[in-house]
């Protein structure tokens, strides 16, 4: 029998349409994966066996339609699911179970999809490796001593790792792309309020957005179709048709398509190996039938120092509920210390170094006097980062750039120098600060690690995104890992 | 070029409600220094001055809900995720600044 | 002594106030979620992901709410913006569930209006700087300590049933030229501004319930010198307490500066029992709000031609009503004015709707229910009666049923929950006696009672029956027809009177 954890989700889901297989035994086949070989990734933080297996006999009972049915899926845990722990990879909301589900957990349930657990990541979002996890990082599948990227590196991984065909991840700076470049998988932000941010724990609101991981394109599409489309609970979710992405992800055709690489977003700053394989696929994209121009787009470099004062000062504001009141870890109430007291000695234990660093970042970003310099001004330079995009969109369709300007690095390599982990967001966070859909698709190799190739389309052109990633996934197959580890 | 002292970042820490230690509040001095050094080169966006700011990146306006009511959550959902509660309320130390 | 008189402080110094209100308003569901708004639930009963400020909760704006603030805004001649957004004040408050106020900073609803106010017969005209939108905090209960106040307990206990209902706050521009009375101008603002508000039907405007709630803001200078340092006296909770506050601000503050003392810029927070404040937060050490646009939340636009529907559908201002009570029903200035400061205005006329005379409405508004009121620490307009119930047992005194003596006691029962008129009239046995029969037992008792009053009726002191019949109304507990009785009185002592 073919080992059911190596399909794709497609190709899943057909074979528990004809009852070739069971959902429950897919299911209980990747939570067995998860026992075998989590211990050495640790992509979950939390495994919900029996919610699994209970939702699995429900699709196997004929209550589900949907083309993701039976689909075993990883939640990255900054997602809000009904009685089941969300921790968004802080201590301070350790054994936290909400008691509502985000419209993107509902979504899912109700399309049949299996919800094996919860998947490590930085803690609040903030961070480029899942190293700044409270419980410990996640290790790349294609090298155990590397960062799977982040903030969703334990998405990505379980994905590489085959223990799930599915994952959600979430992006505010690039969490779900990097993650994917860097462990050779799909990863596709959607145009912000395409997917409800109801039940999202906040990081930064105005740039957070949910998105679908896979190792297909297609099952990416997919899995885009189920999450997607307007919710009232989200006022920033935009009632508009979701774009035709599945169909988009079947068309692998991309004549006449207008390409354009993006001149800031190359050269010094990005590793050789990683240019290169950029390079190719842009000659891949050609050969297509693309038409590929260079554009400039002057103000993407300062992208980066714009959402360094955005992102903390959302965020400080974001997670100042997080108080010892409500829910939650609560230090040092002692009977004779203040509140004030508890709440600051709870919030100094319960975040880690990053999300404190943050915090202090966008709290001086925000205060009087410093306001107009720091956070006004990088809101002008989003209008003009928007502007670039706009400009763009005059002459070509999509943009294309290097996903991130390194391979995986190694764990530890940049926890003592916070820029140099900033940086790898430098190519990601346009599109964020713009809104538009961008995505990774994997694009080869360099020294055995996995490249991603970054495509940026207009709001609400998320299905362009589909359309060149499927044509290039038909050139350039993504590349398989070889997961020695696992009998070493 | 900003300077960013203890003193400064005690007093954001205090904003923040995060009770840091001497080190840590040296430690943040010093990156908080290196950040801002980094981001500081937006003032250098000269052709921002009059351009508008962003703060959504959608083109929305006028969302909202009718005034309809819809069920609360059950008290004991409530309460079941609290440090500590009380006569079905939430129970908090002392609270000392009366002020709001 | 730590206070100049009033008066003698006004002659010495120029008053500048400012104020500061802030209305629940009266929608059905809260601010940015679907919870129910009732008032007295048991706690934390109205509360959901969105109002407790869960990880990864929304804000949807409540449309109800911003129609209700740009009809506040429009009452009081506003500017009405035609995009404006909601901003976050940060700052630190367990009655607070994200930490976070979402309220409005430079972008109001409504900008730059005006409410006129009658004060002593002359008109003056409070500028109002701005009305916006945001959300009120949970409750807080204090244990352990000796008062309930927060100072000297032990623990807190927290309720968010409030957090999240709509609040929309009107802020006055400095008002100044008040010359001697800045408390009464003070409170004849906030007594307009709640018949204005009432009038409009957004919100239930209940002080004591805490749906309208006042910052009062004081400075004093001398005359021809620069503005002085202002306190804000929070927490002014009654129309009472508005011209309290204002007034022992006045005298606290002349008595510091006549010392040679500078004000200092502070909170201060109002106690309702003792009619004083204490000094709270001093503003130098006031923290750092970090406004900024609220990210969750996309910006409002009203469409004018909707904002232009909106203001022709508004009622009249209490102000046009007061003038046709004055012009067409012929009470006084003096009468109308002391309705407004009552706060009956829109009771009264309501009263006179519902069928009596504007004297008889004004009589009972400004009579034996404004001394109920004061009883029960109400406002009268808050009392448990109806204008329609103040109506009927008007028409039982004029129908004969009732008299006046016997109406007030109708009236009380109503107020004291025992059900319509009619239901009071029957239940406690108050309908006017005439039978003569009736009255012809209570008559001879009252003869042989009073023998010397009824010889002296007998020898033609006709006035000495009037203590007679005063026997007779108390033996039948008020109920009998006075003139009745007073004829009975005379027929029996063989004296006949002109009664007509
Ligand atoms: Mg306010
Ligand atoms: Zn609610």
């Amino acid at each position: 029998m073919t080992d059911l954890t190596r399909l794709t989700a497609s190709e899943t889901a057909a074979a528990i349409k004809d009852r070739t297989v069971s959902a429950v035994e897919v299911t209980q086949a990747h939570l067995d994966r998860i026992a075998t070989v989590d211990g050495q990734v640790h992509a979950f933080l939390h495994v919900d066996t029996e919610g699994a297996l209970a939702q699995a006999r429900k699709v196997d009972a004929g209550e589900f339609p949907g083309p993701l049915a039976g689909v075993p899926l990883a939640l990255k845990d900054v997602l809000t699911m009904e009685g089941v722990p969300t921790t968004a990879g802080s201590k301070i909301l350790e054994g936290w179970r909400p008691p509502y589900d985000a419209t993107v957990t509902a979504r899912l349930k109700a399309a049949g999809v299996v919800i094996l657990g919860k998947t490590n990541m930085d803690e609040f979002a903030m961070g480029s490796s899942t190293e700044h996890s409270a419980y410990g990082p996640t290790h790349n599948p294609w090298d155990l001593t590397r960062i799977p990227g982040g903030s969703g590196g334990g998405s990505s991984a379980a994905l590489a790792s085959y223990q799930a065909p599915l994952a959600i991840g979430t992006d505010t700076g690039g969490s779900i792309r990097q993650p994917a470049a860097v462990t050779g998988t799909v990863g596709v932000k959607p145009t912000y309020g395409g997917v409800s941010r109801y039940g999202l724990v906040a990081f930064s609101s105005s740039l957070d957005q949910a998105g679908p991981c896979a190792r297909t394109v297609l099952d990416a599409a997919l899995l885009h179709e189920v999450i997607a489309g307007h919710d009232p609970h989200d006022s920033t979710s935009i009632d508009a048709p979701v774009p035709p992405v599945v169909e988009a992800a079947r068309s692998r055709h991309i004549r006449g398509l207008r390409v354009g690489v993006v001149k800031e977003l190359s050269g010094e700053g990005y590793e050789p190996g990683v240019q290169a394989r950029f390079d190719e696929a842009v000659e891949i994209l050609k050969d297509l039938g693309a038409t590929v121009t260079e554009v400039s787009c002057p103000h993407f470099v300062y992208a980066l120092p714009a959402y360094y004062l955005i992102a903390p000062s959302e965020a400080s504001s974001n997670l100042a509920r997080f108080d010892s009141v409500r829910y939650g870890l609560r230090v040092g109430d002692d009977g004779v210390n203040s509140l004030e007291e508890v709440m600051a000695l709870t919030r100094a234990q319960g975040f880690g170094a990053e999300v404190k660093r943050r915090i202090i970042l966008g709290t001086y970003a925000l205060s009087s006097g410093y306001y107009d310099a720091y956070y006004g001004q990088a809101q002008k330079v989003r209008t003009l980062i928007t502007r670039d995009f706009a400009r763009a969109w005059e002459s070509v369709d999509v943009l294309v750039a290097p996903t991130c300007p390194t391979v995986a690095f190694p764990l530890g390599a940049k926890l003592q120098d916070p820029l140099a982990m900033y940086r790898q967001d430098v190519a990601s966070i346009p599109s964020n600060l713009y809104g538009g859909p961008a995505a990774s698709f994997p694009a080869g190799l360099s020294d055995g690690l996995p490249v991603g190739l970054q495509v940026m389309a207009p709001t609400l052109r998320d299905d362009l995104l589909y359309r060149v990633g499927s044509a290039f996934e038909a050139a350039l197959p993504a590349p398989v890992p070889s997961l020695a580890w696992e009998n070493a | 070029m900003p300077e960013i002292t203890r003193e400064e970042v005690a007093h954001l820490a205090r904003l923040a409600r995060l009770a840091l230690d001497d080190s840590e509040l040296d430690v943040l001095a010093g990156q908080l220094d290196v950040i801002l050094g980094a981001v500081a080169q937006i003032a250098e966006v000269t052709d921002a001055a009059d351009v508008p700011p962003t703060s959504h990146a959608v083109p929305l306006v006028n969302v909202t809900r009718p005034d309809a009511v819809v069920p609360s959550l059950p008290r004991e959902k409530v309460l079941a995720g609290a440090p500590a509660a009380e006569d079905g309320r939430f129970r908090v130390p002392r609270i000392l600044d009366d002020s709001a | 002594m730590t206070a100049v008189p009033y008066d003698e402080a006004l002659a010495e110094f120029e008053p500048v106030i400012g104020l500061e209100t802030h209305v629940e308003l009266g929608t059905a569901s809260k601010m940015f979620c679907g919870c129910a708004t009732e008032f007295g639930a048991e706690p934390n009963t109205q509360v959901c992901p969105v109002c407790l400020g869960l990880p990864g909760a929304l804000p949807v704006v409540n449309e109800t709410a911003i129609e209700s603030t740009i009809r506040i805004g429009l009452a009081l001649h506003c500017d009405i913006a035609t995009w404006c957004r909601f901003a976050r004040k940060n700052y630190f408050y367990p009655d607070m569930p994200k930490n976070f106020q979402t309220s409005q900073y430079d972008e109001p609803l409504c900008t730059d209006g005006y409410l006129d106010v009658l004060v002593a017969g002359e008109t003056v005209r409070i500028p109002i700087e701005r009305v916006h939108l945001e959300e009120d905090t949970g409750k807080s209960l204090h244990v352990g300590g000796a008062t309930g106040r927060i100072h000297g307990a032990s623990h807190s206990l927290v309720d968010y049933n409030r957090a999240g209902i709509p609040l929309v706050e009107i802020v006055t521009k400095p008002v100044t030229g008040t010359g001697t009375m800045p408390a009464e101008v003070a409170k004849a603002y906030v007594t307009e501004l709640r018949d204005v508000l009432r009038g409009l039907g957004v919100s239930d405007v209940k002080m004591e319930q805490g749906s309208l709630r006042c910052d009062v803001n004081v400075s004093l200078n001398r005359p021809g010198q620069e503005w002085g340092t202002r306190s804000e006296t929070k927490n002014v909770n009654s129309l009472r307490s508005v011209e309290r506050a204002v007034r022992s601000e006045v005298e606290r503050q002349a008595f510091r500066l006549r010392a040679g003392e500078r004000i200092v810029q502070e909170t201060r927070h109002f106690h309702e029992d003792t009619g004083m404040s204490t000094s709270g937060r001093s503003k130098e050490e006031a923290t750092d709000y970090r406004y900024f646009p609220e990210p969750d939340l996309v910006p409002i636009a009203p469409d004018p031609v909707w904002v232009a529907t909106l203001k022709d559908a508004l009622p009249e201002a209490p102000s046009v009503r007061r003038l046709m009570l004055t012009k067409e029903l012929g009470l006084s200035d003096n009468d109308s004015e002391a309705m407004v400061n009552a706060g009956v205005l829109d009771v009264v006329l309501a009263t006179v709707e519902a069928g009596t005379s504007a004297t008889e409405a004004r009589n009972w508004w400004l009579g034996h229910l404004a001394q109920s009121a004061n009883t029960a620490g109400v406002d009268a307009a808050d009392l448990p009666i109806t204008p329609a119930q103040v109506a009927r047992v008007v028409a039982l005194v004029n129908a004969g049923t009732l008299t006046a003596g016997l109406a007030r006691q109708v009236v009380d029962g109503v107020l004291a929950g025992e059900g319509e008129p009619d239901a009071v009239v029957v239940s406690r046995g108050l309908a006017v006696v005439s039978d003569e029969g009736a009255l012809a037992a209570a008559v001879d008792e009252a003869i042989a009672a009073d023998p010397d009053a009824a010889e002296k009726v007998r020898s033609g002191k006709v006035a000495a029956a009037g203590a007679l019949v005063g026997k007779v109304m108390k033996a039948t507990r008020g109920q009998a027809d006075a003139s009745v009785a007073r004829r009975l009185v005379l027929e029996r002592l063989g004296v006949t009177a002109d009664l007509s």
